[in-house]
């Protein structure tokens, strides 16, 4: 049965009057949860960076002492990214890199890197993953104590050529039946601190 | 006929182990009993919601456009739940992930609203979703907790995820030592927990046919 061009005019008005009001509730909600929901972020963000450095070693606001930098393919990301500054009396202690792993076995892995001014690790943490559980969720640390094998390593130890998995020829163990997870792990790790070298001097900034 | 909407709801038509509808998030989001839970409780609110909604404009709603316009509710039903929990429950948002915005998908929601309260009035709408949305919960929570038990030898694990800090008493480690059996975690265990509980649902439904059957042998051959 053909409907008049004024009836399809008239539903399609209709739907458009839903629209508008079901969008109406979603923006007075949104609104309404808007700064609770950025206190949630800070409060895991905060959590996330202290699990690096631990509060005492710092005593400013790491989470806006920030500095954009730009894509780079050593960090693994493809758009601008934020470093953390930690600072003590006004001196640089350590910065903290979001970087990503790009060849995880189930995709990119989302880590934070902490490095010390010196050039070695504060430490690894896995934010956001989506490797084989049982398996590559050996970066977790709730499941295993592997990501502490980073801290206080540094481009000197292991020698460059030794940052790589065992079977590679390196001295990072891999996990029984997940080399993939592992290996992209070690390489973003090794490729932060090749960034970091570079780029120290203005990271303070 | 409100004694039919609960006893379809929970059990006859359950949603999970009848309709067999919304398995994504069933099979996905299962592996602990807090997980299943904390979605089987946004779908259910989120069936509410809709349900009475939709049955609140079914006679004001244009025929022709009323599918578009059930999905625009029951997205921005969707949408509001999960703004609510990104502000209140955090950490069960982070932990849900991508299965809250995807619970819009999920077929029951939809086929309530089309089939149920788009001709009831809102009273019956309302107790059809809470209902529909119990009996789901329920199949959430037995799956995520069977799955847990055996797959990680916990119960409740992560309790503070949804109800505070001093829930953490709530979680049962079964054993210490448990080595962990990871088919129940991955996806064919979920897979192999639904069929159980499908199963486990039939067997119960055909007894008292069985009995009903020996019965009318027996009158039979009398």
């Amino acid at each position: 049965m053909a409907m008049s061009s004024r009836q399809i005019l008239i539903s399609g008005l209709f739907l458009g009057i839903f629209a508008v009001i079901g969008t109406a509730f979603v923006a007075v909600t949104e609104d309404s949860t808007r700064e609770k929901i950025a206190e949630n972020e800070r409060r895991v963000l905060l959590r996330n960076l202290h699990a690096l450095l631990p509060p005492e070693k710092l005593d400013n606001d790491i989470a806006n002492d920030t500095q954009a930098i730009p894509a780079s393919v050593l960090l693994g990301t493809e758009s601008e990214s934020l470093v953390y500054r930690a600072r003590f009396l006004g001196e640089p202690v350590a910065v903290i890199f979001n970087t990503i792993a790009p060849s995880g076995y189930s995709g990119r892995i989302h880590l934070l890197v902490g490095i010390y001014f010196d050039g070695s690790l504060a430490g690894v943490r896995a934010v956001k993953h989506a490797e084989t559980p049982g398996l590559g969720d050996a970066i977790e640390l709730q499941k295993s104590d592997w990501m502490r094998g980073f801290d206080s390593r540094s481009l000197n130890h292991p020698q460059s050529g030794q940052w790589k998995v065992k079977r590679d020829g390196g001295v990072f163990d891999q996990f029984t039946g997940a080399t993939v997870t592992p290996r992209a792990v070690v390489e973003a790790v090794k490729n932060t601190l090749l960034y970091y070298q570079k780029n120290a001097k203005t990271l303070y900034d | 006929m409100n004694n039919d909407i609960t006893r379809e709801g929970l059990w006859r038509n359950n949603v999970a182990l009848v309709q067999l509808l919304g398995l994504c998030p069933l099979l996905a989001v299962t592996s602990t009993a807090i997980n299943g839970i904390g979605l089987g409780l946004a779908t259910l609110i989120t069936l509410v919601l809709s349900n009475t909604l939709v049955s609140l404009i079914r006679d004001f709603v244009r025929n022709e456009v009323r599918l578009p316009v059930f999905v625009l509710i029951i997205a921005s039903v969707v949408t509001m739940i999960e703004l609510l929990m990104r502000a209140f429950f955090y950490d069960l948002y982070l932990v849900l992930g991508i299965f809250i915005p995807l619970i819009v998908t999920n077929c029951a929601i939809i086929g309530r609203a089309e089939g149920f309260a788009s001709k009831h009035g809102v009273g019956a709408s309302a107790l059809d979703g809470f209902m529909m949305g119990l009996g789901f919960l329920m199949v959430l929570a037995l799956l995520g907790a069977m799955r847990e038990i055996i797959g990680f030898g916990t119960l409740f694990a992560h309790a503070e995820l949804m109800f505070g800090e001093s829930a953490k008493a709530l979680t049962i480690v079964f054993n210490d030592d448990y080595p962990g059996f990871l088919l129940a975690i991955l996806p064919p265990g979920a897979f192999f927990g639904l069929a159980a509980l499908i199963v486990g649902k039939n067997l119960i439904d055909a007894r008292p046919k069985k009995k009903a059957l020996a019965i009318h042998t027996l009158a039979d051959t009398a």
